[in-house]
């Protein structure tokens, strides 16, 4: 098999591509936020004392960690408003599968963060009279979350990649523009390729910078 | 608040139990202003469980324990309730010292001092930072206040944990073996900052394995067997000539320590 490589049809098409990295960009930034503030709130009920706060928290997690995320995008787009009857449009449904399946991930990383904090981090606090709430906020959490940051600057990287499920349902992002481009011009070999390039050239100098960001907040220890 | 002689904590018939372990029989004690009290024994005796049922770091199982004279928590149908806001506010009131410091080591030194005063006294910054420091130099580590914990020696954190505590301007301490984790050497600093609040007329309650420290500083030594006080009174009387067999075994126990003649 031979191919000869021509990326002239993409780079004519580049600002096809440049509207799906956009939109790729944006679901990102959305859903990441979502994810990682919400797992924290349901990590956090996962380690309360009362069971009425915990055991919902343990169900939402394993239901959204046992199931796909592009089951879940899809089912959002097609079985939620028949059963519902509230319209769901791409963007919606695409959020929903990934903001809920990483706040699922995530909120394992807290726990995790939250449990390996020693018990006399928690008596310290209380015996000057904190509340559980001032000591979890106060004692607890900057020092979890600064322990499980690789954990969650990993979880992030995965929700970035996550980002090209939404093609599933059409929504406007890179790989979907690729998907375009590919049908129009009959170069799925370069259209592709490109796609892998752009997300590799993105990420790439990201996670060299979160090397760093560790290595700076280990200085503190 | 520390008026001499006043009644501080007194515990009235306290039991703890965990499961099927009596750890405590029913303890009795009365700790005075300004005094030092500290609790002997070996481990598992409920020394250590009976000072962490003071601050309610463990609740009992059955009794009282009163503040100034103020039964702490509300019977009920016959059972005793403690809210967690009534308990927090007990607990800034009652300093607490542990063997594993547990220092923030998020934060610095200062900021360690400054935490609870902050967060739970709601004192503004700036009187939080000058309080911190004045107890920062009584402990002697007020160079240290911009140091991460991590930066200290272990004497040097059990210091700034007692500063700590001292910054809430409690009535009372607790010291929970806090030399026990230390190396030899860095014993000696912070036997020596207790010492000076003994005698600055803090009223404290020691659990300690240092014989010479009950001996030279406690005002009364309570000697626990099995979760009740077996011996008490003061330290030249029951470290000298202990009446059961049970204490005298336990202070041949600790043959480096020589009485002085």
């Amino acid at each position: 098999m031979q191919h000869t490589w021509d990326f002239a049809s993409i780079i004519q098409n580049w600002p096809v591509l440049w509207v799906g990295l956009q939109g790729t960009v944006f679901i990102f930034l959305v859903t990441v936020t979502l994810g990682l503030s919400g797992g924290l709130v349901v990590g956090i009920l996962r380690y309360a004392r009362s069971a009425a706060l915990r055991w919902p928290a343990t169900t939402f997690v394993e239901v959204f960690r046992n199931t796909p995320v592009l089951v879940q995008i899809i089912w959002f787009y097609y079985a939620f408003p028949i059963l519902t009857g509230i319209e769901v449009d791409p963007f919606l449904a695409a959020v929903l599968g990934i903001s809920l399946n990483t706040m699922a991930f995530s909120a394992e990383i807290y726990r995790a963060g939250i449990q390996s904090i020693e018990r006399g981090q928690w008596e310290a606090g209380k015996a000057i009279g904190m509340t559980y709430g001032q000591t979890m906020r106060r004692i607890i959490l900057p020092v979890a979350i600064k322990r499980v940051l690789p954990a969650l600057t990993n979880r992030g990287i995965e929700v970035f990649k996550m980002s090209t499920l939404a093609s599933v349902v059409a929504y406007v992002e890179t790989l979907n523009q690729a998907k375009l481009i590919a049908d129009l011009n009959f170069n799925p070999i370069e259209a592709y390729t490109a796609v892998a390039l752009l997300f590799f050239v993105v990420l790439y100098p990201v996670v060299q910078s979160t090397y760093v960001l560790e290595r700076m907040l280990r200085k503190s220890d | 608040m520390n008026q001499a002689n006043t009644e501080i904590v007194k515990v009235e018939n306290l039991h703890k139990s965990f499961g099927d372990l009596d750890v405590l029989r029913g303890i009795d004690m009365t700790v005075r202003g300004g005094e030092t009290v500290v609790l002997l024994g070996s481990s598992g005796s409920g020394k250590s469980t009976l000072l962490r049922c003071i601050n309610f770091m463990e609740m009992p199982s059955e009794g009282r324990v009163y503040l100034h004279g103020e039964a702490v928590g509300k019977e009920r149908n016959g059972k005793i309730r403690y809210s967690e806001r009534d308990l927090c506010a007990l607990r800034t009131r009652i300093g607490m010292v542990f063997q594993h410091f547990n220092l923030f080591p998020h934060m610095t030194v200062l900021q360690n001092v400054m935490e609870g005063q902050v967060t739970v006294l709601k004192r503004g910054k700036s009187e939080a930072a000058e309080t911190a420091r004045r107890q920062l130099d009584r402990v002697g580590l007020a160079e240290k206040a911009e140091e991460y914990p991590a930066r200290l020696s272990g004497g040097q954190k059990q210091r700034v944990a007692i500063a700590r505590a001292l910054a809430m301007d409690p009535d009372v301490m607790l010291f929970d073996e806090v030399t026990s984790a230390l190396d030899p050497e860095l014993v000696g600093e912070v036997l020596k900052t207790m010492r000076q609040l003994a005698e600055e007329g803090m009223t404290m309650i020691v659990v300690t394995h240092e014989l010479g420290f009950a001996y030279h500083v406690a005002n009364r030594v309570l000697f626990l067997n099995e979760g009740a006080i077996l011996e008490q009174g003061a330290p030249h009387d029951v470290l000298k000539n202990p009446e059961s067999t049970r204490m005298r075994e336990f202070l041949e126990g600790h043959s480096l320590f020589k009485l002085p003649d």
